[in-house]
């Protein structure tokens, strides 16, 4: 009677599910990001590509690390000769460096625009265009309005858009299904070893439509993702030691 | 059918435009003049003044002696070929082959164009009464014009202004047409007619029937091409004033359009029959000019251009759209025409059954690319190709289309942030010892404790730039795991304000 229950459950959920809209991608279709326990933060435990992210960086230091992060999403959607856009006013990309995320950087077409306005058009007619891997719009402030016809235009063709938020004034809710919030996180180098760790970064989905929001740590090692245990921040012990 | 051409003559053209300019000077005689050996000399007379007496080349004080009253205004040298440029411009939505004849004329190639005006007659009734015609109308040239239709563009020329009987000369009856004429008829030299004229040679009937031979001897060379073009012996080439863009598509209305529904309609039609000829010849195009021929003789265009060759109408209309709004009929537009200046060759494509991404050769891509580039300028959309430069600034070219392929592989050799700044901003730090990573540094006024460092990766710059400092980079990380990448630029100098800079953010 219990697993009867449960499955009725189920099945309504997902039938909740695709009146919301929520569209399950087609057979083969699902793309594995390699995101590991997040991606069981979303419905049916899948990435929901040929949606609308939104990704808030308060901080230009933030900045640079949702960068690394959307650029190792961006990796596993253009895998096979796909072609991201990028449409931005103020781009600080550099090209070069997306190479170590796993992009071609010549896969990547930017449109550098002048105003917020522009990009926001752009980024619209860019959503629009079928057989696009990926569009990213680096727009700083958006109404729900404008959120909802980027939607619209993503449910339509399928193409996965990143909203990059940087320093937003507003954090009223937007149309996109994921809220995130990447910030640096302390590298740990391989023990023994000098210098620089992998990036590692503090994932934080604040808000997902029909999900559940979580907190997360990643780092970006040999080309993926790798999801770390959730460690309690410790105590760091004084590097100085006191004298007198 | 063989080729027509018009010639048109300006009997007054000078004149007629300074009366143009100048209403009261209709009613008066008038000259213009221009110094000459230190005499100003008549260059122009309006028909009041000729009917005085007075000739071109004349002095103006003899003019004056002839008629007190004379009017003499400044004669601008470069004026003849203006007026004419625009006439010729004018004369486009009769004929797209529309060139100068200095000084005072314009040959039009109207092969195949009098028909869509119902023939010859009507067809140059119109031209010149539109020309002619000086009443209240905005159509008003206001010019004193002759215009003869024949074969060649010697006969139309000769019979424009020496032509006694027609004007228009039947296909074939060029011969008859010409051997009345008198001499000068035949576009000669000054100094060939007079010689001509002394021997009593004054029509092109005398002449026409000697022998090629003594003709040669005594006059040259070039009365015999003359003679031979008039003919239609010897093929003679105008050059127009618009080069003849070979897709070109015309479309005159019967009532002047001034609605932006009409421009659009206007130009779907065009572009439907524009790329119905390109598919036809496997081409597509890569600019296209619309343009407007307005009532007051003005022009109005839009232009777009494409990144990949294509004849796909929608897309096209789609590029246009933004355009329309910008063409201001004014009191109307008569004819539109539609030319695509540059094609290229399509490539056919052949159409997957899964609609998979097919990266950068994507048609979808293309329009896209074109539809932004329309929009907001052609400068905006960029592609990076790598390039062999450490220097960072340099390690990277912008491609110059989307089949251009990368050379060689894009490095991966050494850290490169994700975030660069235009220009690197300027940092305080202090290292405990010279080409050691720093310990800490300050940076608009907030220190960074430096806890972990990779480095340094010295960049020189390219021998054969004089005087640049190289630079030392490090990878820096600081307590809460921001990544930055900091280089001191030159050699280690030990002054408190050593020369260190913030390029960059890793992710």
């Amino acid at each position: 009677m219990a697993s009867t229950n449960h499955d009725i459950i189920t099945q309504l959920r997902q039938e909740i599910l695709q009146l919301q809209g929520f569209r399950p991608p087609a057979p083969g279709a699902a793309v594995d990001l390699g995101l590991g326990p997040i991606t069981d933060a979303f419905p049916n435990s899948v990435f929901p590509t040929g949606a609308m992210h939104e990704l808030i960086s308060p901080l230009r230091e933030n900045a640079a690390a949702t960068g690394g992060f959307m650029a190792g999403l961006v990796s596993a959607l253009i895998v096979s000769g796909g072609v991201c856009v990028w449409v931005s006013a103020a781009r600080q990309i550099y090209p070069p460096g997306l190479k170590a995320f796993g992009i071609e950087p010549d896969q990547v077409v930017f449109m550098d625009l002048r105003r917020e306005k522009d990009v926001l058009r752009a980024t619209e007619e860019a959503l629009q265009c079928e057989g696009l891997a990926a569009v990213v719009g680096e727009i700083r402030d958006i109404s729900f309005n404008d959120s909802r016809r980027l939607q619209l235009a993503v449910e339509q063709s399928r193409v996965t858009g990143f909203l990059l938020r940087h320093n937003p004034r507003y954090y009223q809710p937007v149309a996109a299904v994921a809220r995130w919030h990447i910030t640096h996180l302390p590298s740990e180098p391989d023990p023994g070893m000098p210098g620089l760790g992998h990036p590692r970064w503090n994932v934080e989905l604040s808000r997902v439509r029909n999900g559940r929001p979580g907190n997360w740590q990643l780092e970006w090692q040999a080309g993926r993702f790798l999801c770390r245990p959730r460690q309690m921040p410790v105590e760091q012990e004084n590097p100085h030691r006191l004298t007198g | 059918m063989g080729q027509r051409f018009l010639s048109l003559w300006f009997r007054h053209l000078l004149t007629d435009d300074a009366a143009r300019r100048r209403p009261a000077l209709l009613m008066a005689a008038f000259v213009l003049a221009a110094p000459d050996h230190g005499r100003m000399v008549v260059t122009a007379a309006n028909y009041l003044a000729q009917a005085q007496g007075i000739q071109t080349g004349m002095v103006v004080a003899d003019a004056r002696v002839l008629l007190p009253g004379l009017e003499v205004l400044d004669d601008q040298p470069e004026r003849a070929g203006q007026l004419l440029r625009a006439m010729a411009l004018w004369c486009i939505r009769f004929t797209p082959v529309a060139a100068i004849d200095l000084p005072d004329g314009l040959i039009l190639d109207i092969s195949g164009c009098a028909q869509l005006w119902d023939g010859e007659a009507p067809y140059l009734a119109q031209i010149v009464a539109t020309l002619r015609d000086n009443g209240p109308t905005v159509r008003s040239k206001g010019y004193d014009v002759r215009g003869a239709i024949a074969d060649t563009i010697g006969a139309a020329w000769a019979v424009a202004r020496y032509g006694r009987t027609t004007p228009i000369i039947e296909p074939g009856a060029t011969i008859d047409a010409l051997l009345p004429l008198p001499v000068p008829a035949l576009r000669l030299d000054p100094g060939v007619t007079n010689r001509l004229a002394r021997l009593g040679l004054y029509k092109v009937r005398h002449i026409a029937g000697m022998a090629r031979q003594a003709l040669r001897s005594r006059f040259g060379n070039d009365l015999l091409l003359r003679l031979d073009q008039a003919f239609g012996r010897e093929a003679e080439v105008i050059e127009p004033v618009i080069p003849v863009v070979p897709y070109i598509e015309r479309l005159p209305c019967l009532e002047p359009i001034v609605t932006a529904t009409g421009i659009s309609i206007a130009l779907a039609r065009l572009l439907e029959a524009l790329c119905t000829r390109l598919q036809q010849d496997g081409k597509g195009l890569r600019a296209a000019v619309f343009k407007g021929y307005r009532l007051d003789g003005k022009v109005v265009q839009a232009g777009i251009g494409t990144h990949r060759a294509t004849h796909h109408v929608p897309h096209l209309l789609k590029l246009f759209e933004d355009k329309i709004a910008m063409l201001e009929p004014d009191l109307g537009i008569d004819l539109f025409t539609l030319e695509a200046p540059t094609v290229d060759d399509v490539e056919a494509r052949q159409p997957s059954i899964w609609s998979g991404t097919t990266g950068l050769q994507d048609p979808r891509l293309a329009e896209l690319v074109d539809r932004v580039a329309n929009r907001f300028g052609k400068g905006c959309i960029h592609r990076y190709l790598p390039a062999e430069h450490f220097w960072p600034e340099r390690a990277f070219v912008p491609a110059n289309s989307f089949d251009d392929l990368a050379l060689t592989a894009w490095a991966l050799t050494r850290p490169r942030p994700i975030h660069i700044l235009a220009t690197p901003e300027s940092i305080e730090v202090a290292a405990p010892i010279p080409d050691y990573p720093p310990m800490h540094f300050r940076h608009q006024g907030q220190l960074r404790k430096v806890v972990r460092a990779d480095g340094p990766e010295r960049i020189e710059p390219e021998w054969w730039i004089d005087g640049a400092r190289h630079r030392d980079y490090y990878a820096v990380e600081d307590e809460s795991g921001v990544r930055y990448w900091i280089f001191r630029s030159g050699p280690y100098t030990g002054l408190p304000s050593s020369p260190w800079f913030l390029h960059g953010f890793f992710a």
